[in-house]
């Protein structure tokens, strides 16, 4: 689609709608809406990293007075499936059932509760006797494959559902080869090869809001769902999938969530909410405490990231080869697509001729990874952003420089599109935007790059304190391109105004006012008069949910063509009273106006068409699936100061520049990029789960596992570049996830323009720093 | 076990279970904008102003709020005429999920009672044991500088 002149209400920054009401602290969230008397759900965790149970008796527990159910894997089918709210059939593989007899990390679910109080609920969590055969845990991803490794997941229906590789027996959930060109050739003839190992730890989302959910059974034998989630129908074909019921049997519910991040996009509680409230016949909550939430929902895959990358004297790139090895954990939920998304949203920003990808997720005994913002390309742009500052510095060059001329442009493509999908081969796409050209000069300004990059005097030493710059490029992707689908649902009512229902899901990013701000674009009012109306499995139109930053560009374009529909309606009924042709009518400031200026109201023509003439309802329906996934792209800029007594690294200033096609919200946009990057600088310093011999997890409360808070908030600069994007709706593509990728390897650039060592592991915590400066 | 307590300037009594939390009473008790992150305090969610001081009721017992003033974020402002604080969250974008708000506002209320006009550094200061992860804290700083801007008298 073209780009039209101006917007009216695209691109101005409409006040998030539900903010006043979070602002007065409204009754919004899940947890707010327990009603009286409902059951309290608990779950009991495994002590151990891997074990058997032997033998599980609930008896003592179920007699306690003021106990409703106690499930365990001898009383609920045995239903294999997945957790990751993904489309059906899923790439995550089958090797997880409501509860088995066999645990595979500290923290899996051995038996679940419901109660009057919660002190009944813990009283019956303690009478549960379990026998455990404990067995040797497997904690090291780097020995999971080894011959003679204990097996993890040995039990026999254990599966995948779509063909691809899946061999449980030697602890591997997932593996993707694929190879463009000649890349051991072309290493060969390369002038420089430069080669890293870059580990990343295992790290947590840490929703302020903890996983809950309330299961309340109705009065005509169907379930309703209110729940903590990012995907509202995948939830409720995961929940009818382990209840063994139809979905028409679940309604799911989707209240304001405090926070998901991916975390949520993981159907992890719901179905024990909804068993405890099938079994008692009793409305039941289910909510993790925060050390739940740390050791038994889900993290970022720890990975280690092996790339290697040649070139030639004259700085022409050769080859690129990228070998993953991730940790999943336990289950294998998000194992295969987070691992292709490490080479398919990196490998595609430089224009290598030939690649080599492979990745590898393992199991071990350890906490279960999943979606993360940034799904894998955080961990793969660590290891590729440093290594291409690298060869900047090897070559002699700006690194700006080397990424401005290899970087992928308006109308080329990459095979890596078509060679990399979901588990199945990719889409082939060119792109359609890019503003990285200006994301890198716009950021380069507003850090001083000039003045600071390579000055001597800028650099100088202050006692122990040593100053450095640092930079990356990036870019991810809007969608999964032929598989996402959103749809959307608009209504006129009597007073001009719409309700627009949507199956898309705003987890506080603010999508149901961006989708208000594009029909409202479409119909010509003011986004008050839009009433959105998301997230409820019984009233609003399908979508896949939030994540893959699809929510902006998918059911955006879903909402848009639902408005065209509802406009061409309203244009019709507009004519017959204007007199007019109703393709010569225009739509604005709440009227449709004919060319030679007479009006109608909005209000006017659904009053006509509900009550006077022809009356029908004037509503819009439309879904929309993604032919591509055009990338969004950015540039970060780091300044640090390092201490180099302390080790302590200190972000001073920070600025992200992205391309998002039309920020439909900039206000919004910024929003969401000011959290992705403050969340990956917390991710870079401080971030990481630290176990114990026996895979317990040490620092299970926010006073250990420590998240960045406003004293360490280094000074922000977001630059919004605008770029349009024909696919998208008026012109957007996304902006949630691609902001957490660049923390890690702009700190670790500027931390060796500050004191010369490269930190490949994060955190940069200051031992690690202190460690390296030992090294040299 | 009784208490006697105020609450957004309403003489209340309420009764508290043995060993509750005064978290768990507010919320049983209908003051669901005091939210639970993780009820070890460090957090910040469940941040109320006791007597004007910053707490968080997750640390503190039922029993100890006797006889003593609560205002929690119902008792600030309301959608027809919310707070200055309430309103510059919303204009400066720094509500997203809204989870944290709550707490966050009321932190930033004990602030203002004390330092009308306070400065950067001290508001991130007076903001430190809040948590959030969805806006980066930027546009939540922003928003109480705007605030303090405006209630200037
Ligand atoms: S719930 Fe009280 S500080 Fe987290
Ligand atoms: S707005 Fe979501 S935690 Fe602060």
């Amino acid at each position: 689609m073209t780009k039209p002149k101006s917007f009216r209400v695209v691109g101005k920054p409409v006040a998030k709608k539900d903010a006043p009401a979070l602002a007065l602290g409204a009754p919004l969230f899940c947890a707010d809406r327990v009603p009286p008397r409902c059951l309290v759900g608990r779950i009991l965790g495994s002590p151990h990293a891997h074990a058997r149970i032997r033998a599980i008796d609930i008896s003592a527990a179920e007699k306690l007075p003021g106990v409703h159910a106690v499930l365990c894997h001898t009383n609920v089918p045995r239903v294999m499936r997945t957790t990751a709210g993904q489309g059906a059939p899923e790439p995550s593989p089958y090797d997880f059932t409501t509860f088995d007899a066999k645990v595979r990390f500290v923290g899996d679910r051995v038996a679940a509760v419901a109660a009057e109080t919660a002190a009944i609920a813990e009283e019956a969590l303690r009478a549960i006797r379990v026998e455990y055969e404990v067995l040797e845990p497997v904690l090291d991803p780097r020995q999971a494959m080894k011959s003679g490794a204990p097996v993890i997941h040995d039990e026999p229906d254990a599966h995948a559902v779509i063909p691809v590789p899946y061999e449980p027996q030697r602890n591997l959930a997932s593996h993707v080869d694929t190879m463009v060109g000649e890349p051991d050739r072309a290493f060969r003839e390369a002038d420089i090869v430069l080669e890293g190992e870059f580990v990343t730890p295992y790290a947590q989302h840490t929703p302020i809001e903890t996983h809950c959910c309330l299961a309340e059974p109705l009065l005509d034998g169907r379930l309703r769902l209110t729940t903590s989630t990012q995907v509202p129908f995948h939830a409720r074909r995961i929940v009818a999938q382990a209840l063994e019921l139809p979905v028409s049997r679940i309604h799911v519910v989707k209240p304001r969530i405090g926070g998901g991040f991916g975390a949520k996009q993981e159907v992890l509680i719901e179905d024990v909410a909804a068993l405890l409230a099938q079994r008692s016949g009793r409305p039941v909550y289910l909510e993790l405490s925060r050390r739940e939430e740390f050791v038994s929902s889900r993290t970022r895959h720890s990975m280690v990231v092996g790339l290697k990358i040649g070139a030639q004297k004259n700085g022409e790139l050769a080859a690129v080869d990228l070998r993953v090895l991730s940790n999943t954990g336990a289950y294998g939920s998000h194992a295969l697509t987070v691992s292709c998304n490490c080479g398919s949203k990196v490998l595609p920003l430089y224009r290598w001729p030939h690649i080599r990808f492979t990745a590898d997720a393992v199991y071990t005994n350890l906490p279960v990874a999943g979606a993360y913002r940034g799904y894998g390309a955080t961990q793969a742009a660590f290891a590729m952003e440093s290594l291409m500052d690298e060869l900047a510095r090897r070559l002699g060059c700006d690194p700006i420089e080397l990424r401005l001329r290899h970087a992928i442009r308006k109308g080329e493509t990459s095979p890596i599109f078509r060679a990399l999908g979901e588990g199945s081969e990719g889409v082939e796409q060119s792109i359609g935007s890019t503003g990285l050209e200006r994301c890198l000069k716009l950021g380069a300004r507003a850090i001083g790059w000039k003045k600071k990059w390579g000055n001597a005097r800028w650099h100088a030493p202050q006692g122990a304190l040593r100053r450095g710059i640092g930079m990356c490029a990036l870019m991810q992707g809007s969608s999964i391109p032929q598989v996402d689908m959103g749809g959307a649902f608009l209504k006129l009512n009597e007073d001009g105004s719409f309700n627009l229902l949507v199956g898309a899901t705003d987890l506080g990013t603010g999508s149901d006012t961006v989708l208000a701000q594009v029909a409202a674009e479409v119909l010509g009012v003011n986004v008050e008069q839009i009433v959105v109306t998301s997230s409820d499995t019984d009233l609003t139109p399908f979508d896949v949910g939030a994540y893959a930053s699809s929510t902006t560009y998918l059911s955006g374009m879903a909402v848009r063509k639902a408005a065209e529909n509802a406009a061409a309606q309203i244009r019709k009924v507009a004519a017959r009273l204007l007199s007019a042709k109703a393709s010569e009518i225009r739509l604005e400031n709440g009227s449709a106006v004919a060319p030679g200026g007479k009006s109608v109201t909005l209000a006017r023509v659904a009053c006509h068409s509900l009550y006077e003439h022809d009356q029908h309802q004037i509503a819009g329906f439309a879904s929309h699936i993604s032919e591509k996934s055009p990338p969004p792209f950015s540039a970060h800029f780091a300044e640090v100061v390092v201490d180099t007594e302390t080790g302590l690294v200190k972000v001073e200033k920070y600025v992200a520049a992205v391309d998002c096609g039309t920020a439909i919200n900039p206000q919004l946009a910024e929003g969401q990029t000011e959290g992705a990057v403050l969340n990956g600088i917390s991710y870079a310093l401080c971030e990481e789960y630290l176990f114990t011999e026996q895979g317990r997890m040490r620092n299970d409360s926010f006073r250990e596992y420590k998240i960045f808070c406003t004293r360490d908030v280094p000074q922000l600069t977001t630059i919004l570049v605008p770029t349009y994007e024909p696919t998208g709706p008026f012109g957007a593509k996304s902006v949630s996830e691609i902001g957490i990728n660049g923390p890690m390897p702009a700190i670790s650039n500027a931390i060796f323009d500050a004191v010369g060592v490269r930190l490949r592991q994060a955190p940069f915590t200051p031992e690690r720093v202190l460690e390296a400066l030992r090294r040299g | 076990m009784q208490i006697h307590v105020e609450v957004n300037g309403r003489t209340q009594t309420f009764e508290a279970m043995p060993g509750e939390s005064l978290l768990s009473l507010l919320r049983r008790e209908g003051y669901l904008s005091v939210k639970r992150g993780c009820e070890e305090g460090d957090c910040g969610a469940c941040t109320i102003l006791l007597d004007g001081r910053s707490v968080r009721a997750c640390l503190l017992l039922a029993a100890q709020a006797e006889g003593r003033r609560i205002t929690t974020v119902e008792g600030l402002g309301s959608i027809e005429r919310p707070h200055p604080l309430q309103q510059a969250f919303v204009d400066a974008g720094a509500v997203q999920c809204g989870f944290c708000t709550p707490g966050m506002i009321l932190s930033a209320k004990a602030l203002l009672d004390e330092t009308p006009r306070p400065d950067e550094g001290q508001v991130r200061e007076a903001l430190d044991g809040n948590l959030c992860r969805c806006t980066g804290y930027k546009k939540i700083i922003e928003a109480v500088l705007l605030a303090a801007q405006r209630m200037k008298p």
